[in-house]
């Protein structure tokens, strides 16, 4: 599904990733791990195209086209969700009118016809279910004054209701409490299938108590420095990210 | 003001070769086109022959002439102000033709007798006249360059007591009204545009709403300007009896011409005791090319008396036309407990200046405003918000809040703001805040990750930033200032 | 005679008397401008709230010379501020320079007559600097200072170094005999990474009355920090025109504080001209009026250049018959993205006599920029009213503490600690309230 060869992106003037190689394919599940500043949110970004980095080397295959090439609205429209570590504010947009927007934008760019009122509303439904969000969230302004957990329960919902082939999330524990982190990764799970894959960006192992990886990546200075299943990830937990360090940090 | 005694930073020319923002396409004035109607009309310029020309067209009483004719000398004597953030060519009076009637049977009896090239006209406009296929229930004064041509729902409406008429019907038909409030809210010679208009206005809408009387439909007037090298000089005037409820639509259009056309309307409200009037304007004047030629010029005094008790008067407006707009909806709180609402929306694009705001009054014990002002620049253009907050030494407990905020598309355009605020009373409170910035990369790029093209993600937060408004406006008008707000703004973020 | 006349004749005077100099064309020039702009009235934009003609309209000697002689140690001590044993002392009389009564204890800092100035190494500094501030303020008033300037002086601080002792400026109007007007005209110039702390204050001795038309233009070069420090608290006969002219031309940092406790009808403009990157200013202003004073701020932070972060709060108690008004402008122009500038006025209007007019005013060129401004008026919190009087505190106490408290986030940017206690010394006699 995707294959990144060589990816190498910076921003200003300061180089973060410096040759990312992997591969996921449908229905894995794949967990990015790595101490701050080591370039994770860097790659997730990258990946969904924000305009401050500047890819410098390498190449990204998606469903075999050149995700490189494309707007990030065009990857949201092949299949490519974010979930942001820090979703933004929109004063004045309700979430329920903002994510009819992107629905229909995205149908659209799949040449799919646009959801009436009512489809709209009984999917809304549906997927505010499955998600365990409340209604009265989604007729407030989007995110604003919203909790972290509010925040990232909402990144998920749209998730769900843009129904991505590959879903990044980005430290989307980050700030959370168990009970949050449970919800979200309940999400998460009732999303997978054999056709989406999901890459979790993250600094801790605990989320991958609940979202079980099927690989696990450290990412360490820009670069895929290990790769492992879930047990790199406890042994991670166990023995800190120093070890890495001290593993690769010579050659670094 | 004289420009010469305030620093300002010079204003660089600006190269726009190298520019991709104006690359795009701008979006096309949709109601740019001419109709082709036969018109009646004064000789070009303006003198004493003039006004009386227009008076005797319009078959007036003498009281009507000699008030015309006071403002008009009044007028002579009187300066063009130029203390706003306007910059424009002088305008010559004289070569203005200041009547222009389209010419059609005159007093239709019915509908069916108005001419079908007019009622095209307001097809395109989207304005039905018919009554029968109106399902909205939106009572309509159309004006057509200088001339009312049709008013809808009357019958229905006197059977409340209500009048809405044209204002020359008024001058006719209810000579005390007219004579009791016309000018009792704008004095013939508050401003020089206030005086022009009170010469020379030829018609405009007049509402008079009985004793205890809640009007049951939106009153609505269209005001087009058709006729070359016309001004156009409405004058409206609507009273709110004890008790009584108004909501009054005003939207407006004109063709695409390469000159610039004056207009200088002039509106009064006056609300009695528990009365309340929510008037809303969609200005939608041909705004000039994306090269700045062209458009109207835009003078308007807009001002209602909060008279009685506990009345109350709301402005809102969405202002996205006109090369020149100098505008200052304002309110006097007189009756104590009263309450005055300023909300705003003004876009200039491309080459647009708009130098607009309110002015709040109060002079009554426990009175209260608001003022929501939200202003988008693109393109050159300059968007001033001008303010007048003034709390009198009796006006105990007098409240007044104000939110001025400004976006700015691009970096060639500029965002003012001019707010004055004079309290002379110690129990009173008054709160300003105001602030400029731009539409965050953050907040495009997060649209755009779900799946939300960058103009319609812009469109989304302009939409957002103005909300506040644009709820003030009537359900039949917001759909529509919604998207006016968009198509201004098209093509203006690259 | 009247005062225009006065004017005139010593202008005339002095230029035949002195001869040419570099200075003369632009006295010239100033002086031209004075008569065709006149005293600002209340037409003027500027003005509106501020009759300034009125206190002109009377008459006012201007003839300040040896009149320094009268002016006795004791007056002198009468406003000193705390610590000036240890400070550089500089001491205007009737708006001259009184090298006799002025104190230079550091090495660092040169004190010479504007003349002089363009007769020595500063020659070009001075051309290039001098009536700068006339660019902002376009009233006749400026031009009416700059038409004397060469009687003015010259500040210069030595690149790379710290004035370790704090500079204190008296202005003295001798007003025991007639109506005096002065005109104190000061340049400063801070080189490259100087640093330099100003405090300053006027008095009017004797019963007539006193105009003080005063210009101060200071130049900030890069790396330089330059605080300055304002106290107004002279008597209810004594006027003044102030304006202040900052211009960063390095990359700098600016703090000043201007307290406004008493006079007749106060006129401050501050201009901070931001002319280099990464430059940030912080100016703040406390107006505690009673009696019939009419204090007006007129503040203008002119972003020219991106990178910048302006600070500005001002804060007032208007009370008995007073009048505040405050006029900030913030322009941020084209090439100045990334400004930063915020602005906030507060205002505690506590008498039902008094009034405040306040016109917070943003002119934004440039799209990436964040700025924001706010003012209130209004009266105490009741609800802290309520709550100190519950726990026993008087009315009037309640409300002394309730003041000192919204006084006192604007005293605590006063950074060098005699002066701050000294300022908080008068407003606590003010209200009546005891210090910790």
């Amino acid at each position: 599904m995707l294959s990144i060869k060589n990816l190498q992106a910076r921003i200003e003037e300061k180089q973060i990733l410096k040759g990312i190689n992997l591969d996921i394919k449908a229905g894995e599940v794949h967990a990015i791990m790595g101490p701050n500043g080591s370039g994770k949110s860097t790659l997730a970004s990258v990946l969904a195209g924000r305009p401050e980095y500047e890819v410098t080397d390498g190449s990204v295959e998606f469903l075999g086209k050149d995700l490189l090439e494309l707007s990030p609205e065009e990857r949201a429209g092949e299949g490519i969700f974010l979930a942001f570590q820090y979703p933004v504010e929109i004063p004045g947009l309700t979430t329920t009118n903002f994510i009819k927007t992107a629905v229909n934008e995205v149908r659209k760019y799949r040449g799919q016809e646009p959801y009436d009122a009512v489809q709209f509303l009984k999917l809304m439904r549906e997927k505010m279910a499955m998600v365990e969000i409340n209604q009265s969230l989604l007729s407030r302004s989007l995110n604003e004054g919203f909790s972290g957990g509010e925040k990232k329960r909402n990144e998920i919902f749209q998730m769900a209701m843009l129904e991505p082939k590959l879903a990044i999330l980005d430290e989307t524990d980050s700030g959370l409490d168990i009970d949050a982190i449970r919800i979200v990764a309940n999400g998460v799970n009732k999303l997978r299938s054999k056709d989406n894959a999901v890459l979790v960006v993250t600094h801790y192992q605990r989320l991958l108590d609940y979202i079980v990886p099927d690989f696990v990546h450290v990412l360490y200075n820009g670069r895929i420095v290990k790769s492992g299943t879930k047990e790199l990830a406890l042994e991670l937990e166990e023995r800190g990210y120093d070890f890495i360090k001290n593993e690769v940090g010579q050659e670094a | 003001m004289k420009p010469e005694e305030v620093y300002q930073p010079e204003i660089q020319e600006v190269d726009d070769s190298m520019s991709a923002i104006h690359d795009t396409v701008n979006s096309e004035y949709k109601y740019g086109f001419v109709s082709d109607l036969e018109a009646d009309e004064a000789p070009k310029g303006l003198d004493e022959s003039t006004v009386r020309f227009i008076s005797a067209k319009k078959n007036e009483p003498g009281w009507m002439l000699e008030w015309r004719l006071k403002a008009f000398r009044q007028w002579q004597k009187m300066e063009e102000p130029h203390w706003a953030n306007l910059h424009y060519p002088k305008i010559n009076y004289q070569d203005i033709i200041y009547y222009s009637a389209p010419k059609q049977k005159v007093n239709p009896k019915s509908l069916d007798e108005i001419d079908p090239e007019l009622r095209r006209t307001f097809e395109k406009l989207g304005i039905s006249l018919d009554e029968q296929k109106r399902l909205s229930g939106v009572a309509v004064d159309a004006v057509i360059d200088s001339v009312s041509i049709a008013t809808t729902f009357k019958e229905q409406l006197a059977e409340k007591g209500i009048i809405f008429c044209s204002i020359s019907e008024a001058i006719q038909n209810h000579p005390d009204l007219v004579r009791e409030y016309l000018s009792s809210v704008v004095p013939v010679t508050d401003n020089y545009f206030a005086a022009l208009n009170s010469a020379v206005f030829s018609d405009g809408s007049f509402v008079y709403i009985p004793k205890g009387v809640r009007c049951p439909m939106e009153l609505s007037t269209y005001f087009r300007i058709n006729a070359e090298n016309t001004g156009q000089f409405e004058r409206t005037l609507i009273i709110a009896d004890e008790g009584a409820y108004v909501s009054y639509l005003e939207g407006c259009t004109a063709p695409m011409r390469d000159e610039n056309q004056l207009h200088a309307a002039v509106v009064e409200l006056v609300a009695l005791d528990n009365a309340e009037i929510k008037y809303s304007t969609v200005q939608n004047w041909y705004p000039g090319d994306k090269e700045g030629n062209g458009g109207i010029y835009n003078f308007v005094t807009k001002r209602g008396i909060c008279r009685g008790y506990k009345s109350k008067i709301s402005w809102t407006q969405v202002e996205t036309g006109s090369a020149i707009t100098w505008k200052y909806p304002s309110v006097i709180l007189k009756g104590d407990h009263s309450i005055g609402e300023f909300y705003s929306v003004a876009v200039t694009n491309n080459y647009q200046q708009a130098d607009t705001g309110t002015k709040m009054q109060h002079l009554g014990k426990n009175t209260r405003s608001r003022i929501v002002s939200k202003g988008i620049s693109a393109g050159f253009s300059q968007n001033s918000y001008r303010g007048l907050v003034h709390v009198g030494k009796n006006a105990n407990g007098a409240r007044n809040f104000s939110q001025c905020d400004s976006l700015l598309l691009g970096d060639k355009c500029g965002a003012h703001t001019f707010p004055y605020i004079e309290v002379k009373n110690n129990t009173a409170v008054v709160e300003h805040e105001a602030t400029t910035s731009k539409i965050g990369e953050d907040q495009i790029f997060y649209c755009n990750q779900r799946g939300i093209d960058t103009e319609t993600a812009v469109a989304l937060i302009i939409n957002g930033f103005a909300k506040e408004v644009m709820n003030q406006l009537p359900m039949e008008f917001a759909v529509e200032a919604q998207k006016l707000l968009a198509i201004s703004l098209e093509g203006s973020v690259g | 005679m009247n005062t225009i006349e006065t004017i005139k004749e010593r202008y005339q005077q002095l230029q035949s008397n002195n001869g040419s100099s570099a200075l003369t064309p632009i006295e010239q020039n100033a002086f031209n401008s004075f008569n065709t702009l006149g005293v600002p009235t209340v037409k003027h934009e500027e003005w509106k709230y501020t009759r300034i003609s009125s206190v002109f309209n009377k008459e006012y000697a201007f003839n300040p010379e040896n009149l320094s002689s009268n002016i006795t140690q004791k007056d002198l001590d009468a406003i000193r501020f705390p610590g000036y044993e240890g400070a550089n002392e500089l001491v205007f009389v009737n708006g001259m320079y009184s090298s006799q009564l002025s104190i230079i204890r550091s090495e660092n800092l040169t004190v010479i007559s504007l003349e002089e100035a363009t007769k020595n190494e500063y020659r070009e500094l001075v051309l290039q600097h001098l009536g700068h501030s006339g660019k902002y303020i376009k009233d006749g008033l400026n031009a009416l200072n700059t038409a004397f300037a060469a009687e003015g002086v010259f500040i210069h601080v030595k690149k790379g170094n710290i004035v370790e002792h704090p500079v204190y400026i008296y202005n003295i109007v001798d007003a025991k005999t007639n109506n005096i007007l002065s005109q104190p005209r000061t340049l400063i110039y801070l080189a490259q990474n100087a640093q330099v702390i100003f405090a300053e204050t006027y008095a009017t001795i004797g019963k007539s009355e006193s105009f003080i038309n005063q210009v101060t233009e200071i130049v900030v070069e890069q790396d330089a920090l330059l605080e300055y420090y304002r106290i107004q608290n002279d008597a209810s006969h004594a006027n003044q025109v102030n304006t202040t002219h900052i211009r960063q031309i390095g990359k700098s940092l600016v703090n000043t504080v201007t307290v406004s406790l008493d006079g007749g009808i106060v006129r401050n403009n501050l201009n901070i001209a931001m002319e280099a990157e990464h430059s940030e200013s912080h100016f703040y202003g406390l107006y505690f009026l009673k009696g019939n004073t009419h204090v007006d701020n007129h503040t203008v932070v002119d972003n020219v250049k991106p990178h910048c972060e302006s600070n500005e709060l001002y804060k007032g108690v208007v009370d008995d018959s007073s009048t505040a008004v405050f006029n900030g402008k913030i322009f941020v122009q084209k090439d100045a993205q990334k400004t930063n500038a915020y602005q906030s006025n507060k205002n505690l209007l506590l008498s039902n006599d008094a009034s405040v007019n306040t016109k917070p005013q943003l002119e934004i060129f440039a799209d990436d920029v964040k700025c924001s401004h706010g003012c209130t008026v209004g009266q105490l919190d009741e609800e802290a009213f309520f709550y100190l009087r519950s726990r026993g505190v008087s009315e009037k106490a309640a409300k002394s503490l309730l003041i000192h408290a919204f006084a006192v986030d604007i005293l605590e940017h006063i950074k060098p600690e005699k002066v701050r206690a000294y300022v908080d010394q008068l407003i606590a006699e003010r209200l009546g309230v005891e210090l910790d």
